[in-house]
């Protein structure tokens, strides 16, 4: 039976989900014992359900969402492979889901440990000095980077770099992020390689430069083959250099963001490292840094002093904190559980196959596809769906009719220097069998667009719902159930 | 794309109309066309001033958010609150649905922005 | 040893290199300078086997003591709540937590209704017109509040009473250093019978027209319920915000901010079944009035119609987000904690409008308890005199460390020593009691403070 009502309209007055055991203590008095007008006055309306309703009603709500374990999703620049069940369930032990943060590093070395080590793994992978695990997702990792270019730049007494430089194909948590931090943001345009532009960066750079932030490789997912060239020329200006994390997938035991001259990186847990999106979060953005910037990494930072773990607070150069207490912990564990059954050739055979995943997709449509930048790909690589909106349709009416044929569509219209972009990752944790299905639907796909785009037009139609109307719904918000 | 007679143009296609020392500020018939439906429109304060290219409110559609840059400088006299409620007046008509009413505090400025033909010639490079 | 999550064979690998038109894999990576090619293996440890992970995990949580296994009474900002077994059934179902961000929202409606519930859920609680689908903690929850008062009424000074969780003004003023905006501190009242609550007379001298805002947090880091209406009523003879600091347990009993004269209300919503975790992931939330819903961080869900005129709902007011605006966004978070949201809001379904209150009351019933139990020792003195909720401020015989480690070898984690952060509380003890603990537990407590204190062990 289709039950589209909320929550709310299930409440049944006096029904209850969950019995609290019965309070042993004699009871106080509220009324007598705070102000009259600190107390609430009307109850808030949260439902009266049973636990069957809840469970039933949050049943029903999952069979309408899509997750990795439904099918393929090959959403570009967000790594969306497979998360082990294994990671869960170490996850989930009691003594790391029942550990309070605040109870002492005696009582906590198992947590601390586990820190210490991810630590020193994480810096290997990035090869970097140190590593926080502080930040809470990669935007975050970012703005706590870009507070360390700033802190480091004012350690030196050097005031007037105000300025970020970032890419036209980045992310836009890049610019978001430094504009957070105070910087000016100068974009500087992509060549007809699909890389930095070499000579527009040189214009550019100047001792106003605090910094650059580049992904590599990029949001085409193509290897920036100048890097060396590129971190040169930033270091001679005095700038650092920051690595967006979020394409790591493609090299992992490959080649390391540190030896390419990145100052600071970040990775993103939640897609390199295998732990769940989790709907939209929660992520981990770690950072590393170089040596000479390990001491304006956010307190508490984990050592080791003789083979005891310690929370050391007395940094006087640090930058101090971005969140609260030590990162997302639980997260942290998943991808420790990760890196640990991985193993190093593990972690490469990975990122080997993300590569060859993405090629083989890219080579089997084409002749279907334009792709503007065609050559051999990292783990990701763009399509253009010009040739098909030319006739009716556009990569968002592709991506709709690929929800009917049961898959998660690509990340289309980013980045924005494409033109009806669609973003295709693989990742390595799909089979061949896999990809030649998406391929053929792809395939089936681009021959209806030739000749009958109208019929696009209509997907999806075997979704919970038809195409929604966001134009409505940002008008008017309707954010909230009233009774 | 419409661009009407006897009005000042912006290089971000805002428009002016020039009422003594008032000027009529709206976004033209281009951009509201690349913004798509619009959902939302942030109209400045009355009484507060704003400088020549200063933000002057913000049109925002479902997948964009632009800044309207204030042609001129001078003091907000009126705010257009109608499009408060219904922000789709400006895609049903962008010239006769003006974002604000600026008192000019320097008409000099005027002559740096564009008339129809320039921005008709502007448009087709864009 | 091949990884058990790669499927394709050396064979079909092979066949798809064919395919690509090269010989090895090693050509796929010919864009990096040969000089950056790792030419050995990441210095990592040999791959485990699902079986030996467990055991060295095992042997790894074998080393803290955790609260399943130890009485917990620490706080200060993180609670040990009773968590329901149907709570984590649902939020272990593949579909939600192996699902990305909502933006295919006609494959996304599952989340995409349960973040719209979520964010009903806490629009009642802190009586506000809307929230948004959370954000990563409390504490960043705070500064995106702060930074978007700031740009709102465009003022760059904060009010914020030292009252407010310490960990939360340590991450205010590191994110806020380069913003432009300062923050003044307000102390609290340390004699009289409002003692423990925000100094209102400090609070009035540091209002200016500069103020953007004041920031209250209720209850308090001491577990002091503040009288939010008079310092909002303060905050308005300057035209400036109240942000409220809340917490929703005790936002069963306690009036909402919201009906308060807040505009701004966020919190933590970890106690909302979420576990503790060691302190990660956390669950922000964010709710505000009217008049600055536009102006809300983070993802946002709304109702609409879909083209057959469905109910559905979508991700909306996105166009001022940062993958839109870029250094113009009005925020640069991209996540949201939509796992720890979900948790939450299956958790208040379960309580139900008298589940949340009972627990709330028991909190009450406890602490007071524990805090009676505890002065009858004359092992420890009292502090504050304002009346409190789930947590409370005493002063041991002998210092907190101490009387911790001591009370750690009885299995019975601590309460929390103020002599860092406050530092005119020296050798004072905040100590949390939520309706999980029992009178035998509270009893036991009491018993070993005194004889620690008395010197007997």
């Amino acid at each position: 039976m289709r039950d589209e009502r909320l929550i709310f309209e299930k409440s049944v007055e006096g029904r209850i989900g969950y019995s609290l055991p019965i309070s042993d203590v004699p009871k106080v008095n509220i009324n007598s014992l705070f102000d009259g007008n600190l107390l609430r006055e009307n109850s808030p309306e949260i439902p009266e359900v049973s636990e069957v309703d809840v469970i039933r009603h949050y049943t029903k709500l999952s069979q309408r969402n899509f997750g990795v374990d439904s099918g393929f999703y090959p959403l570009g620049s967000c790594t969306m492979k497979y998360n082990p069940k294994i990671n869960e369930d170490m996850a989930s032990l009691d003594g790391f889901t029942q550990m309070h943060p605040l109870q002492g590093p005696e009582s906590s070395q198992g947590c601390l440990e586990l820190l210490y080590r991810m630590d020193r793994y994480l810096s290997e992978i990035l090869g970097m000095e140190k590593v926080t695990l502080q930040p809470a997702a990669g935007a975050q990792g970012e703005m706590t980077g870009l507070m360390i270019i700033k802190a480091y730049h004012t350690s030196r007494n050097d005031h007037k770099r105000v300025k970020i430089i970032v890419p036209d194909s980045s992310h836009g948590t890049n610019p978001a992020s430094a504009a957070l931090v105070g910087f000016e943001v100068v974009h500087i345009p992509s060549d007809e390689r699909g890389c930095v532009d070499i000579n527009a960066l040189k214009e550019t750079l100047d001792d106003t430069v605090a910094g650059l932030m580049l992904t590599n490789p990029n949001t085409l997912g193509l290897f920036e083959e100048d890097i060396l060239e590129i971190s040169r020329m930033v270091h001679e200006c005095g700038g650092l250099l920051y690595y967006d994390g979020a394409n790591m997938n493609a090299i992992m035991g490959i080649a390391r963001p540190g030896d390419m001259g990145f100052d600071i990186a970040h990775v993103n847990l939640h897609k390199t490292f295998s732990t769940p999106h989790g709907g939209g979060g929660p992520g981990s953005g770690p950072i590393g840094v170089a040596k000479e910037l390990v001491p304006f990494l956010p307190v508490p930072v984990v050592e080791k002093q003789d083979d005891c773990y310690v929370l050391d607070y007395d940094r006087p150069l640090s930058i101090g904190k971005v969140k609260s207490f030590y990162g997302n912990f639980s997260v942290i564990v998943r991808a420790f559980s990760y890196i640990m059954t991985m193993g190093p050739q593990g972690l490469k055979e990975a990122s080997q196959t993300a590569v060859l995943n993405a090629n083989y997709i890219r080579k089997k449509l084409e002749d279907l596809y334009e792709i503007p930048y065609n050559r051999t790909c990292m783990h990701e690589f763009v399509l253009s769906a010009v040739r098909q909106a030319k006739n009716g349709a556009t990569a968002l009416d592709i991506a709709k009719s690929l929800i009917d044929r049961g898959y998660h569509p690509p990340t289309i219209y980013f980045p924005l220097i494409v033109k009806e972009a669609m973003m295709v990752e693989p990742t390595e944790t799909e089979s061949p069998e896999t990809l030649d299905q998406f391929i053929e639907a792809m395939r089936e796909l681009a021959k209806l667009a030739e000749e009958d785009p109208e019929s696009l037009k209509k997907a999806p139609r075997k979704a919970h719902v038809t195409r929604l109307d966001e134009v409505k719904a940002a008008r008017t918000p309707v954010l909230r159930w009233s009774k | 794309m419409e661009v009407r007679d006897g009005l000042y143009y912006s290089k971000d296609h805002e428009w002016v109309r020039v009422e003594g020392d008032l000027a009529y500020i709206g976004i033209t018939d281009y951009a509201q066309h690349s913004l798509g439906s619009i959902v939302y429109v942030e109209i400045p304060e009355t009484g507060s001033t704003v400088e020549q290219g200063g933000v002057l409110g913000v049109v925002e559609s479902v997948k964009a958010a632009s800044d309207v840059y204030s042609p001129v400088s001078g003091t907000v006299e009126e705010a257009n609150e109608a499009l408060e409620d219904n922000p789709e007046l400006i895609n049903e008509d962008p010239y006769e649905n003006h974002i604000a009413v600026v008192r000019m505090s320097n008409k000099d400025e005027l002559e740096l922005l564009m008339d129809k033909a320039r921005y008709e010639e502007f448009t087709k490079g864009e | 040893m091949k990884s058990s999550y790669i499927p394709a064979t050396k064979k079909q690998q092979e066949e798809m290199l064919k395919t690509i038109g090269i010989k090895s894999i090693d050509e796929l990576f010919s864009a990096i300078p040969d000089q950056l090619r790792l030419k050995e293996d990441l210095n990592l440890p040999d791959p485990l086997s699902e079986h030996e992970l467990k055991k060295q995990t095992q042997e790894l949580t074998n080393k803290n003591y955790d609260a399943s296994r130890n009485v917990c009474f620490l706080g200060a900002g993180i609670y040990d709540h009773i968590i329901p077994s149907a709570v984590s059934h649902i939020t272990s179902r593949q579909e939600f937590y192996t699902s990305y961000t909502p933006y295919q929202a006609e494959m996304s409606q599952g989340i995409l209704q349960a973040m719209f519930e979520f964010q009903t859920m806490i629009a009642e609680l802190t009586g506000m017109d809307a929230a948004n689908a959370s954000l990563y903690d409390g504490a960043s929850a705070l500064y995106e509040a702060v930074i978007l008062a700031c740009r709102y009424n465009n003022r760059n000074e904060v009010v914020v009473a030292r009252s407010i969780n310490p960990e939360y003004r340590k991450v205010l003023a590191s994110v806020l250093r380069h913003s432009g905006i300062e923050i003044k501190e307000i102390d609290f009242y340390c004699e009289g019978d409002k003692s423990g609550t925000v100094n209102l007379e400090s609070l009035r001298k540091a209002l200016s027209d500069k103020t953007s805002a004041v920031v209250i947090q209720s209850p308090n880091f001491f577990g002091i319920v503040e009288d939010l209406k008079a310092t909002s009523q303060m905050a308005k003879e300057v035209n400036a915000l109240l942000i409220a600091v809340c917490d929703p347990i005790s936002l069963g009993v306690f009036e909402a901010p919201g009906n308060l004269g807040a505009d701004i209300a966020v919190g933590e919503g970890q106690p909302l079944g979420n576990p503790m975790n060691f302190g990660g992931p956390l669950l922000g939330f964010f709710a505000v009035k009217k008049p600055l819903i536009r102006r809300m961080p983070g993802r946002i869900v709304g109702e609409t119609t879909d083209s057959e005129g469905k109910r559905g709902f979508v991700l909306t007011l996105q166009a001022r987000e940062q993958h839109i605006r870029r250094e113009k966004a009005t925020s640069n978070i991209c996540t949201n904690q939509a796992m720890c949201a979900l948790t939450a809001t299956v958790y208040l379904s379960l309580m139900g409008k008298k589940g949340l209150y009972e627990v709330a009351s028991q909190c009450i019933d406890k602490s007071v308890y524990a805090y009676n139990s505890l002065l009858n020792t004359n092992s420890v003195s009292k502090v504050f005199d304002a009346p409190f909720f789930r947590e409370f401020v005493v002063k041991p015989a002998i210092h907190p460390k101490k009387l911790n480690d001591e009370l750690l070898k009885d299995n019975i984690i601590g309460g929390y020593d103020l002599s860092t952060d406050y530092p005119e509380l020296k050798g004072c003890w905040l100590v949390a009691v939520t309706e999980k603990r029992d009178r035998a537990e509270i009893d036991l407590l009491a018993d070993r403070v005194k004889n620690i204190c008395q010197g007997g062990v």
